[in-house]
C-alpha cells in the first residue's frame, strides 16, 4: 500500500481538545490541498465526545480517527506511542505533523524510530516541493542564528513537529462535514511500564508562557525580587502570562517554567513585552517567532531593541508604574 | 546502579558557521563545550550514584576532539567515558545518532538508568533521548524536573509540562531527559581534573558496536538539510527615547495606542 494522506496528531487535556490541534489542522490543510489528499486528525484520549471530534472537521479535517481508552486519559508515554505507531503502520500517512509541545516532542521521536521515518523538530515553515511532492521543512537552529530547510526524500511518513502558536487555525466552518472513525486497537498496546501517580497544576503562579497569547517578561533590570511585581501586575492587566530572562530565574525571582530563551522555553505569543531585559542571543532565540515585540529598557545598546517592533528606551521604573496606572484607567472606562 | 549519560559537544558561541555544500556545521575554529543542558544530566547521575552507589559511564558521538567533553564530564564525577568516533558516523541526523548511541549502550550493557539533557543547544531537537529509548525498547520520560524516589524496580519522577507537573512511576531500566530545574550542576574538582587527564578513553567505531552500515552517517539518515539561510533578525521597529517626564508620559500613551492597534486592550 502506498503512503498517502496528511495526518495531524491532535492533543487533549482531560477530554478537551487542545487549541494546538486546530493550529495543526491549518498547517495540514495547506499541505493536503497541495498534495490533493485527505487531511486526517488522529485523536487519542478518553471520553472525548463526537461533538468535540466534529470540531476537528469544522477546523479543516476530512476525517477523524479517534481512539478512546482509559489509559489514554493522561499523557503517559507507552500507550500513546504504541497506538500511534500501530496506526501509522496500518494506514501509512505520507506526512504526519505534531505540535512541538512536551507531548508532541515526546511522541514524535519515538514513532519516527519505530516507523523508520525522518523527523524534523520545531518547524516554523512547512511546504510541498512542487517537483517531487516532498515535504519542505524549515526550522530555526543554532539559537535561531540560521534557518535550515530539511527534506525527507526516501522515507515515509515525513514527520515534523510544528512550533505551537506559530500560526492561527482556519476559521471554523460549522457546515463542514467529514467522517469520524472510532478505531479499536489491540488491548496489549495499552500495557504500560509507566503510570501517572499525581498531577500538580501550575496555573496559580503566573500562567503558562507557551500557551499564552500575551507574555510580559522581566529581567535583571528589575534589580530586585519585589520589583518583579511590576511585571506581574502588567501581565495581569494585559491578561498575559509572566516570563523572565535567565538572570531573573537564576536570581530566584521566579521559577524556571517562566524562563524564556535557549535554555528555557520558546514562545510565540501575539505580543511579547519585555522590561529590563537587554536581550542576549540566547534570550532572543526564544522570542523570534513572537508576532509583536515591545521592549522597555534604559540601555541604549540593548540587543532587544534590534528585534522589537515598538521600543521605549527609558527607565522601566518610570515607564511601568505609569503604564500600569493608565491601563487601569483605560479598563475602568 | 549503573548509570549511562550520553552527552554532546557543542560550539561555545551561538555564532557558528555552516558548510554550504553539506549543510552540516563547521566545527573548526570555535571553542567546543559540553552542551550546557547535558550538565544537568551529569549532575543528576552523580547525585543518584552518591545516594545509590554504582558507576557512571558517559558516552558521546563526535569527532576525535569530542574526547575533551568526556574528560570534562569525568572531571565533574563520571567514572569513565567512551568516544564513538568514525568517519562513517559523520553527518548523522537524530535517527542515526540515536541508533549508534543505543548500539553502544547495548554493548556497555547491564544499565539501570540513562540520563540525557533535554536537548542540545545547537541542533535543538530534543529527539535523541527518546530515540535512544525507542531503539532500546525501554520506557522513558522527557522534561524531567525531579527524580523523587528510587525503588528496587522502579523510580518516581516529576515531569514539567505546559500546564503543571506530572508525577510518574516508571519501571527500570529507564531513560530520562532532564530539564534545568532539576539541580545545580557542580564544577569539576582539581582531583577530578587530574583523574580525567589520566583516564584512558576507548574509541569505538561501527564494528565495535555491531552497527548496520546502512544506518550510519549521512547515508543512514532519513532527513537531509537541503538549504541553510540567514533569518531576518532585525525588525523595522519604532523606537522612542524619552528624556523628560512629559516625554515619558507621551511614550506610554503611544504604547497604549500600539496595544489598541493590536486589539489586545
Amino acid at each position: 500500500m502506498a503512503y498517502k494522506d496528511v495526518w495531524i496528531l491532535g492533543e487533549q487535556e482531560n477530554g478537551k481538545i487542545r487549541d494546538v490541534s486546530y493550529e495543526l489542522l491549518k498547517r495540514g490543510k495547506d499541505l493536503a490541498e497541495k498534495r490533493n489528499v485527505k487531511l486526517v486528525a488522529l485523536m487519542l484520549g478518553y471520553e472525548i465526545d463526537d461533538q468535540q471530534l466534529q470540531t476537528l472537521i469544522e477546523y479543516g479535517a476530512d476525517k477523524v480517527i479517534a481512539v478512546n481508552h482509559k489509559k489514554l486519559q493522561d499523557f503517559v508515554v507507552d500507550p500513546h506511542i504504541n497506538v500511534v505507531t500501530e496506526l501509522v503502520n496500518k494506514y501509512k500517512p505520507e506526512i504526519m505533523i505534531a505540535s512541538a509541545t512536551t507531548t508532541g516532542r515526546t511522541v514524535a521521536p519515538a514513532v519516527a524510530i519505530n516507523c523508520h521515518a525522518g523527523l524534523t523538530a520545531d518547524c516554523t515553515g512547512l511546504d510541498i516541493d512542487e517537483e517531487t511532492g516532498n515535504l519542505i521543512q524549515t526550522r530555526p537552529a543554532i539559537g535561531g542564528n540560521i534557518l535550515a530547510t530539511i527534506k525527507t526524500p526516501n522515507h515515509r511518513p515525513q514527520m515534523a513537529t510544528v512550533r505551537p502558536h506559530s500560526n492561527q487555525p482556519l476559521e471554523r466552518d460549522s457546515e463542514r462535514s467529514g467522517e469520524i472513525v472510532h478505531e479499536t486497537v489491540s488491548e496489549e498496546l495499552f500495557a504500560s511500564r509507566i503510570k501517572q501517580t499525581d498531577f500538580k497544576p501550575i496555573e496559580e503562579e503566573g500562567g503558562n508562557i507557551q500557551d499564552a497569547n500575551i507574555v510580559v517578561a522581566g529581567g535583571k533590570g528589575c534589580k530586585k525580587e519585589e520589583n518583579f511585581e511590576l511585571i506581574e501586575k502588567l501581565a495581569e492587566l494585559l491578561d498575559g502570562a509572566v516570563g523572565a530572562s535567565r538572570e531573573a530565574v537564576d536570581l530566584g525571582w521566579i521559577s524556571y517554567p517562566h524562563q524564556v530563551g535557549l535554555s528555557g522555553k520558546t514562545v510565540s505569543p501575539k505580543l511579547y513585552v519585555s522590561a529590563g531585559i537587554s536581550g542576549a542571543v540566547q534570550h532572543l532565540a526564544g522570542i523570534k517567532t513572537a508576532e509583536n515585540i515591545v521592549a522597555i529598557d534604559n540601555d541604549p545598546e540593548a540587543q532587544i531593541f534590534t528585534v522589537a517592533d515598538f521600543s521605549i528606551q527609558a527607565d522601566m521604573f518610570q515607564v511601568l508604574p505609569l503604564l500600569i496606572e493608565k491601563l487601569q484607567d483605560h479598563k475602568k472606562n | 546502579m549503573k548509570i549511562i549519560v550520553p552527552i554532546k559537544q557543542v560550539p561555545e558561541t551561538s555564532n557558528v558557521k555552516m558548510d554550504p555544500e553539506t549543510g552540516t556545521m563547521v566545527r573548526s575554529g570555535v571553542e567546543q563545550i559540553i552542551n550546557p543542558l547535558d550538565l544537568y544530566a551529569i549532575e543528576e547521575a552523580i547525585r543518584l550514584k552518591d545516594e545509590q552507589g554504582g558507576e557512571i559511564v558517559t558516552i558521546t558521538m563526535g569527532p576525535p576532539s569530542a574526547e575533551k567533553a568526556l574528560r570534562e564530564a569525568i572531571a565533574m564525577g563520571c567514572d569513565s567515558g567512551i568516544l564513538l568516533s568514525d568517519k562513517n558516523f559523520a553527518g548523522a541526523d537524530t535517527w542515526s545518532t540515536s541508533y549508534v548511541l543505543a548500539q553502544a549502550i547495548k554493548k556497555i550493557g547491564d544499565f539501570d538508568v540513562i540520563l540525557c539533557g533535554e536537548r542540545a543547544t545547537d541542533g535543538d531537537t530534543g529527539q535523541v533521548g527518546p530515540g535512544i529509548a525507542s531503539w532500546l525498547k525501554i520506557p522513558f520520560l522527557t522534561y524531567v524536573s525531579g527524580i523523587d524516589k528510587v525503588t528496587p524496580k522502579s523510580m518516581i519522577a516529576e515531569r514539567n509540562v505546559e500546564n503543571g507537573y506530572q508525577f510518574l512511576e516508571i519501571q527500570r531500566p529507564a531513560l530520562f531527559t532532564v530539564v534545568k530545574e532539576i539541580n545545580f550542576p557542580r564544577l569539576p574538582t582539581l582531583r577530578g581534573k587530574k583523574k580525567a587527564r589520566d583516564m584512558e578513553i576507548p574509541v569505538w567505531g561501527p564494528d565495535d558496536v555491531d552497527a548496520e552500515p546502512d544506518n550510519l552517517g549521512l547515508k543512514g539518515s532519513p532527513t537531509r538539510v537541503v538549504k541553510i539561510s540567514k533569518p531576518k533578525v532585525s525588525r523595522e521597529g519604532e523606537k522612542l527615547t524619552p528624556q523628560t517626564d512629559q516625554e515619558v508620559e507621551e511614550s506610554v500613551d503611544k504604547l497604549i495606542q500600539y496595544f489598541e492597534k493590536l486589539e489586545i486592550i
